[in-house]
């Protein structure tokens, strides 16, 4: 089953208490996915010439200061590290920590258990940010793990969140393993995520990679994509998986049902639809981030 | 007008079970009117009434509204997810806003009423319902549909009327596909007075002559090797 929310803040009201909102959403959809929770957030820019990495210990008393200025979330912290190539040396330096998300902006937290419960671990009521995604798991095509939870990562300040089931991951995963895209679980997500990354790569656009989803992904999905500067949503061409969404003057959201949007400030009286099969839907920020309003879906292609 | 209305009974969901307010509306002799208030999208709110009352529900429902109606009115004050008035068997549902997909599925009588879009598969095995609606559908509608009318304001995504029986489809607007089996037919004097009885039942303002009527070619019926294909 799965639940999938996302928010993108138009006013500094919502952006303040985008994680309150989020996690109250992702609490709506806890019955879809009872199994694991978790979100990507965009805020907070790390300074140009560094990276900013969500990482994530098994280790209970894992001493996050040893790596620098970090903030603790439950099991997992954020860090700001110098240089474009942290990643990498984070990586070869602890191979047992998992990085969960690295980029500007993305910060992403994800664990098994309870949805509710990974709110208030997580402190979600406290925190804010432009734009975040976040999913309720009902695990289906791999096991729960927390690796397993989404949003996954694709790629620097990329992230998807999936509702639905992919039949053609193994082979697609043999033929990206190929292309030099490394996976670290089972699941069927992670593909569609590493999909994204190798189609960024090969220099695609968003829209162009998302639409090269519809001819190369075989089963059910709704995703919804989270970038340093907004969000897309894709539903498959047959659409069996719900998707909902509602924008006013203060947000657009995304939900996997209406009850996720019903709890936020002024959902009554937003403008509410099914987004159409085989269509992205995308938002983005101006350059003028406070100000700037966001048009309707800005990128709306029939395949 | 005789007697003074009856008062609604006010059902404010927040204070209310949503179980609670279904069992009401089941109990024998329920009150003629009824008032819900803050649904937040909660879904099967109304639903399996079998009794003459009208219920008004204000603001955004979930999945399946009124499912299973017979006799009663329904009206929603905002928009209905998935699933509303699935298998409808009498009575009337109205949505004021958008219905989500497989709106009025399997439906067997009665009238399914939506201001605004319907979603994907709208009217899918449609029994004998009858749908209005003032906007634009969505892909698969009437899938299978076998008896009813399904009338839209607006346009028709793709696959309209795929492998349909002989349920009756009136488009205004364009239509992006027609599905297997699904033909274009001649509009005719007794489906001009059929739409125009619909639309005023429906408070529809739209002009019946502006329609055009697709329905099963019937090459389906039998099983035909050259068909294969398309079955």
């Amino acid at each position: 089953m799965c639940g999938i929310v996302g928010l993108f803040a138009k006013s500094p009201e919502v952006e303040e208490r985008l994680g309150a909102h989020l996690g109250a959403m992702l609490g709506q959809m806890a019955d879809r996915g009872p199994d694991s929770a978790g979100i990507a957030l965009y805020r907070d820019p790390a300074p140009a010439g560094s990276t900013k990495l969500s990482l994530f210990s098994e280790d209970p008393g894992e001493d996050w200061s040893a790596l620098g200025d970090a903030t603790v979330h439950a099991s997992h912290a954020v860090v700001v590290l110098e240089g474009e190539d942290a990643e990498a040396r984070l990586r070869a330096g602890r191979p047992d920590m998992r990085i969960m998300s690295a980029g500007q902006r993305i910060e992403i937290f994800k664990e098994e258990g309870d949805p509710r419960g990974f709110v208030e671990r997580f402190g979600l009521a406290a925190m804010s940010g432009s734009h975040g995604l976040g999913h309720t798991r009902m695990a289906t095509e791999s096991r729960v793990t927390t690796e397993g939870a989404h949003p996954f990562s694709t790629g620097l300040d990329l992230c998807l969140v999936h509702n639905g089931s992919l039949s053609n991951h193994n082979r697609l995963r043999r033929m990206l393993r190929r292309e030099g895209i490394a996976f670290q679980t089972e699941n069927d997500t992670e593909v569609a995520a590493g999909f994204l990354e190798w189609r960024l790569r090969e220099g695609d656009t968003l829209q162009a990679a998302l639409e090269r989803c519809l001819v190369e992904l075989d089963g059910f999905y709704t995703f919804a994509v989270g970038t340093a500067d907004g969000f897309a949503v894709l539903r498959d061409p047959i659409a069996c998986k719900p998707a909902v969404m509602a924008e006013n003057d203060d947000w657009v959201a995304m939900a996997s049902e209406y009850r996720a949007i019903a709890v936020l400030p002024g959902a009554d009286s937003a403008t509410v639809w099914e987004p159409e099969p085989a269509r992205v839907y995308s938002w983005e920020r101006g350059g003028d981030r406070a100000a700037s309003p966001v048009a309707g879906p800005l990128a709306e292609t029939g395949v | 007008m005789g007697a003074v209305a009856a008062e609604a009974e006010l059902v404010d969901l927040t204070e209310t079970p949503l179980r609670e307010l279904n069992m009401r509306l089941h109990a024998p002799d329920p009150a003629p009117r009824w008032r819900v208030a803050h649904p937040s999208g909660a879904h099967a709110v109304a639903v399996g009434i079998d009794a003459e009352v009208e219920v008004d529900v204000d603001g955004h429902v979930g999945y399946y509204c009124a499912g299973m109606n017979k006799r009663a009115t329904v009206r929603v004050h905002g928009n209905a997810g998935v699933g509303l008035a699935e298998n409808i068997m009498s009575g009337t549902v109205v949505v004021d806003g958008y219905a989500g997909q497989s709106c009025a599925a399997t439906g067997r009588g009665g009238l399914v009423v939506v201001h605004g879009d319907a979603s994907a598969r709208c009217g899918i095995s449609m029994k004998g319902v009858q749908i209005v609606v003032a906007g634009s559908v969505g892909h698969m509608s009437a899938f299978m549909a076998q008896k009813g009318a399904l009338v839209v304001c607006g346009d028709a995504g793709d696959a309209l009327g795929d492998s349909i029986y002989e349920a009756r489809l009136f488009v205004r607007g364009s239509v992006a596909s027609l599905g297997a089996d699904c033909v274009e037919k001649e509009l005719r004097p007794e489906h001009v007075a059929e739409l125009e009885d619909l639309l005023a039942r429906s408070g529809v303002d739209a002009d019946p002559a502006g329609f055009r009527r697709y329905g099963s070619a019937r090459a389906l019926y039998n099983f035909d090797v050259d068909n294969a294909g398309a079955y």
